[in-house]
């Protein structure tokens, strides 16, 4: 009885491990995390996480991957945050100015209200596709830490450029014109 | 005076049938300590983080419309997600959360029990008969122990 009751134990204690063993790997595995941004700088070309999301400003949902043979400008914002405001604008000019190139322009609002994402919206006059994400589930497959950060994706989903922080600058301006270029050329 | 009953009886009966007018609005600070700021992740009681602020806000704003307290966990559910919650809820999956522990708790017992068993049950049999002394070494014992004793 007592070697049972040891075996039983020792039976327990390998199961538990096992499963914690099984919960790491899992975790691993399934984690899409990555520093999308770096590996962008480093000229790797890295394949942007797909994401559906429901639309905030129409009725319906967007896919990223449907966009594919476009270019894509990914802005992640949220409307209490205070760089966004400043680039906002921005971003509505580089739409404008490329739509009828092939590029989409797309607001991925995050960890915020829908109410205020859509006041934001009409404040600065958005008029490009923006898609709503309010737990924030999506942020952690593309690497970001805060807000805003901005990808630029080629007509194949690849990211070209990405932008830690707001695109303010004259510098930032430059080198999101030229990022789109190179996005549209493939 | 007489009027006194009359008018508590009908107190009671009011609270009976209605009981949300006995039910006290929910507090703020209560609710931010529930409630967890999705940038920073601690509750937003501890934040000041912009969205935390707003969702404070949010907060007082309900209550000033007569929100209850799961009307209001729940508006935020629907924007933040259920990560929003500090506790999860005790429904659908985050059920487990608190059904793993106690299970943790019983397997522990259990094993635990199992170990007491066998240790009592092995401590219950009988001892095994020592081996005899070699006699020679016996003898010499018995003779320490006898000056050792004189």
């Amino acid at each position: 009885m007592a070697r049972r009751a040891r075996l039983v134990a020792q039976g327990v204690a390998v199961g538990l491990v096992a499963l914690l063993f099984l919960l790491l790997v899992w975790t691993l595995v399934t984690e899409e995390g990555g520093d999308l941004a770096e590996s962008a700088a480093r000229g790797d070309l890295p394949q942007a996480p797909d994401f559906t999301l429901e639309r905030l400003d129409e009725q319906g949902e967007l896919t990223l991957s449907s966009l594919r043979g476009q270019g894509v400008v990914l802005n992640v914002w949220a409307s209490w945050c205070i760089p966004c405001k400043e680039e906002a604008p921005v971003l509505e000019q580089v739409w404008r100015d490329n739509r009828n190139r092939g590029l989409v322009v797309v607001g991925l609002d995050a960890k915020d209200f829908r109410r205020d994402a859509r006041r934001f919206a009409r404040r600065f006059d958005l008029s490009f596709p923006l898609v709503y994400d309010g737990p924030g589930d999506t942020l952690a497959g593309y690497g970001v830490t805060g807000f805003p950060e901005t990808f630029v994706l080629d007509r194949e989903g690849r990211v070209v450029e990405a932008f830690v922080g707001g695109v303010d600058s004259d510098e930032d301006r430059a080198r999101l014109r030229a990022a789109v270029d190179r996005a549209l050329e493939t | 005076m007489r009027l006194l009953p009359a008018a508590f009886a009908a107190a009671c009966a009011l609270a009976v049938v209605s009981p949300s007018w006995a039910a006290e609005p929910p507090r703020a600070a209560d609710l931010e300590a529930e409630l967890v700021c999705p940038v920073c992740e601690t509750t937003l009681d501890q934040s000041n983080a912009p969205v935390a602020e707003r969702m404070k806000l949010f907060i007082r704003e309900r209550i000033a419309a007569g929100d209850t307290e799961q009307g209001i966990k729940d508006a935020l559910v629907r924007e933040f997600g259920e990560g929003v919650l500090a506790t999860p809820p005790k429904s659908g999956f985050g059920l487990l959360a608190w059904l793993l522990p106690l299970g943790g708790l019983a397997a522990g017992a259990v094993v635990v029990a199992l170990l007491v068993l066998a240790w009592s049950r092995r401590r219950s049999t009988p001892d095994e008969p020592e081996p005899p002394l070699d006699p020679e070494l016996e003898r010499r014992v018995d003779e320490e122990l006898a000056r050792f004793e004189s």
